[in-house]
C-alpha cells in the first residue's frame, strides 16, 4: 500500500511541480518589464540599509548638537540637520528598520489570520463559509485607516498593537483571495487524484493548491506592504505611532511640519524615503499583476498586432 | 421592480450591520481600564462623583450579560443615540453632524474634482496607449498612488502657502459668510483629496477604456463610418463611465480615512479633525460615534451606488 501510494504520487505530482514553473515564468516576464527592475533594486536597498542600520553613520542618533542646528543639507550632513542639529540621513536611516519591522509583521499577521479562514470557508462550505463571508464584508466596510487609527488609540502604541491595527483590514484581502483559490481549485482532477490518494486536507492545501494560487497572493503581498507602510507613517504622522525610541518616518515629517519655510528639508527627505519604498512595491505589485492578467495582456498584443 | 430590489438589497445589509456593530462594540472592549471611567473620559486617575458613576455604569448595563449590552447599546445606535460625548456635554450624533458639514464639502468637491481629472485623464491616456501621454498619465497615477497623502498635503502648503502665498495654509470659513475666503480654504485640501482619488479612478477608467475599444460594438460603430472621435467620446465612454461610477463608490471606505489626514493636516474642522481631536481627548464615546458614523456612510453610498446602478442599467436588477 506504501508503495502503491507513492506510485501513484509520482503519476500525479506534475501539477504542483509544474506550478513553481509557471510562477518562474511570470517572474522571467516581469523580469522583462522595467518596473519589475527598478522596483526590486529599490527594495533591496531598503533592506539592506535597514539591516544595517544607522550604525554605519559617523552621527549619534539622538544626541542632540546644538552647534549645528537646522542647516541645510552640506558635505557634512548630506540631508541636513534638525531643530537640535542630530543628522537627518542617520535618523532616515533608523527610521527604515520601523518602517520594515511593522510592515512585515501586519503583513505576516494578515496573512495568518486571513489564510486559513480562506482556505477553511473554502474547503468546509455551507453555514461556516457564509458566517466567514459576512464577517469578511463586514470588516471591508471599515475605512482601514480610520480601523488602525481606533484601535491604536484605544490599545496603546506598541508595535503589537500597530501589526495588528494594520493587518485588520487586510484579513479580508487573503481570506477572499485563498477562499476562491481553493474553490476554483478543488474541483480539479489533480486535487480529486490527491484525495482519492488519501492525502490529507492540509497537505493538499499546501502541496497542490497554494502553489497554484502564488501569483495573486504575491500581488497582494507587494501591495499589502505598500499599504502598511503607508498606514504606519500615516499613524506616527498623526502622533499615534511608536513614540521614543522608536524613530518613524512619518514622526519625523510630522516634527518638520513646524518650520516647514525655515527648514523645508527636514519634512522633504523622509518624504521622499517614505516614496520611494511604497513606489518600489507598486511597481512589483503592478509588474507582476500585469503580467497575470490575461485580459490585459490579450487587449495589449491584440492592440499591437 | 426596482423596489423590490432596493428591499432585497437592504434586507441583504442586516448581517453586514450587525457585524460591523459587533466590531465596533468589542472594540471599545479593549480599552485598557475600567469602562466606566474609560467612558466618563476620567481615564487618568480623575476623580468621578458616585452618582455620575453609577448612572454610567447603568447606561453601560454592565451588569447584564454582554449580548444583552450588545443589543441594548445597537438599538440605542439604531436610533440615532450614539451617547453623550464627554468633552462636548452634548449628543454625539449632534457633534459629529455639525462637523460633517465641513466634511461633505470637502469629500463631494474632491470627489467631482476627481473625476473631472481622471475620466479625460483615463481615456487619453487609453486612446493614446504606449505613448508619452499614457506614460505620462501612468506616472501621474503612480505618483499618486505612492506618495503618502499626509506628505503630498504638506507639499502643497510649502509651495502654495508658504513659497506662493497664494492660499492659507490652514483653517476653514463658512460658505454664508464669505464665499471666497471659503473657496481659497477649501482649494488645498480639496485638490490633495481629488489629486488622490483621481490617481485610483484614472487607473481604472483607462484599463476599462482598453478594454471597451475591443468590444464588437466599437467595431460596427466603426463600420457605420462614425468619426473616430464619436465612436470613442460617444459611444466608448458611455459604456466606461459605468466602470468609473462603480469605482468612484467603491472609493467611500478610503475616502474616509483620506479625510481624516487631509483635515489633519490643514486643521480644517470636518469629523476626521473631530476624530482625532476625540483621540486626543479621550473622548472615546465621540471616537465610537465617528468610526461608526463613517462606516454607515460607507455603507450607504454602497448601496445607492448599487441601486443607481440598476436604474442605468436595468439587466443587472434581473440577474
Amino acid at each position: 500500500m506504501e508503495a502503491h501510494s507513492t506510485n501513484a504520487a509520482t503519476v500525479f505530482e506534475p501539477p504542483a511541480v509544474q506550478s513553481p514553473r509557471i510562477s518562474r515564468s511570470i517572474v522571467a516576464f516581469a523580469a522583462r518589464d522595467r518596473r519589475f527592475i527598478v522596483g526590486v533594486i529599490l527594495l533591496v536597498l531598503y533592506i539592506f540599509i535597514s539591516l544595517i542600520g544607522s550604525s554605519i553613520s559617523p552621527y549619534d542618533l539622538n544626541a542632540p548638537n546644538l552647534d549645528v542646528r537646522m542647516q541645510a543639507p552640506s558635505s557634512a550632513h548630506w540631508l541636513g540637520t534638525d531643530r537640535i542639529g542630530r543628522d537627518v540621513l542617520t535618523r532616515i536611516i533608523a527610521g527604515s528598520q520601523v518602517s520594515l519591522q511593522v510592515a512585515v509583521g501586519a503583513v505576516v499577521m494578515a496573512l495568518i489570520l486571513g489564510a486559513p479562514l480562506g482556505a477553511l470557508g473554502g474547503y468546509i462550505g455551507g453555514t461556516f463559509d457564509a458566517l466567514v463571508q459576512r464577517v469578511m464584508e463586514g470588516i471591508m466596510a471599515f475605512p482601514s485607516l480610520v480601523l488602525a487609527l481606533a484601535l491604536v488609540a484605544l490599545a496603546g502604541p506598541s508595535v503589537v498593537a500597530l501589526w495588528f491595527a494594520i493587518a485588520f483590514s487586510s484579513v479580508p484581502r487573503y481570506a477572499r483571495l485563498i477562499r476562491s483559490g481553493v474553490l476554483t481549485q478543488k474541483e480539479r482532477e489533480y486535487v480529486d487524484a490527491a484525495r482519492a490518494m488519501g492525502q490529507s486536507p492540509l497537505r493538499i492545501l499546501f502541496r497542490q493548491i497554494l502553489p497554484n494560487i502564488m501569483a495573486p497572493i504575491a500581488v497582494q503581498l507587494a501591495q499589502d506592504f505598500a499599504r502598511a507602510i503607508t498606514v504606519e507613517a500615516s499613524l506616527s504622522y498623526l502622533g499615534l505611532g511608536l513614540s521614543v525610541p522608536y524613530i518613524s518616518w512619518g514622526t519625523m515629517i510630522r516634527d518638520a511640519q513646524d518650520f516647514l519655510e525655515l527648514a523645508p528639508w527636514l519634512a522633504i527627505f523622509p518624504g521622499l524615503a517614505l516614496a520611494g519604498v511604497i513606489l518600489a512595491f507598486t511597481f512589483v505589485g503592478d509588474a507582476l499583476r500585469d503580467q497575470m492578467d490575461p485580459r490585459l495582456r490579450a487587449s495589449l498584443t491584440r492592440r499591437l498586432a | 421592480m426596482l423596489m423590490r430590489y432596493t428591499t432585497m438589497r437592504i434586507v441583504q445589509l442586516i448581517p453586514l450591520i450587525l457585524v460591523v456593530t459587533i466590531v465596533v462594540f468589542f472594540v471599545m472592549m479593549i480599552v485598557p481600564g475600567d469602562p466606566v471611567m474609560v467612558m466618563l473620559g476620567a481615564v487618568d486617575g480623575a476623580q468621578v462623583s458616585r452618582e455620575v458613576y453609577d448612572a454610567m455604569r447603568l447606561r453601560l448595563g454592565l451588569d447584564q450579560p454582554l449580548i444583552v449590552q450588545y443589543l441594548h447599546w445597537l438599538s440605542n445606535v439604531l436610533q440615532g443615540d450614539l451617547g453623550t460625548s464627554i468633552t462636548y456635554r452634548t449628543s454625539a450624533l449632534e457633534v459629529i453632524l455639525l462637523r460633517m458639514v465641513p466634511t461633505a464639502y470637502l469629500m463631494v468637491g474632491g470627489l467631482i474634482l476627481a473625476v473631472i481629472i481622471a475620466v479625460p485623464g483615463g481615456v487619453l491616456a487609453a486612446i493614446h496607449n504606449k505613448t508619452k501621454w499614457d506614460h505620462l498619465l501612468t506616472g501621474f497615477v503612480v505618483l499618486g498612488i505612492s506618495v503618502p497623502t499626509f506628505w503630498l498635503a504638506l507639499v502643497a502648503v510649502l509651495i502654495f502657502a508658504v513659497y506662493l502665498g497664494w492660499l492659507p495654509a490652514i483653517g476653514y470659513t463658512r460658505p454664508q459668510e464669505d464665499f471666497l475666503d471659503f473657496l481659497k480654504h477649501i482649494a488645498l485640501p480639496m485638490s490633495v483629496v481629488a489629486l488622490n482619488i483621481a490617481a485610483t479612478v484614472l487607473r481604472f477608467q483607462r484599463q476599462d477604456f482598453l478594454e471597451q475599444m475591443n468590444q464588437d460594438y466599437v467595431r460596427t460603430a466603426r463600420a457605420k463610418g462614425l468619426t473616430e472621435t464619436v465612436v470613442l467620446w460617444k459611444h466608448v465612454l458611455r459604456n466606461s463611465l459605468m466602470t468609473t461610477f462603480t469605482v468612484v463608490g467603491l472609493q467611500m471606505a478610503y475616502l474616509s480615512g483620506l479625510i481624516t489626514i487631509v483635515e489633519s493636516v490643514f486643521n480644517y474642522p470636518g469629523i476626521g479633525y473631530l476624530l482625532l481631536n476625540s483621540i486626543r481627548t479621550r473622548d472615546f464615546i465621540v471616537v465610537q460615534g465617528v468610526v461608526l458614523f463613517m462606516v454607515f456612510l460607507v455603507i450607504i453610498v454602497n448601496l445607492l451606488v448599487d441601486i443607481l446602478y440598476t436604474v442605468i442599467d436595468p439587466r443587472i436588477r434581473y440577474s
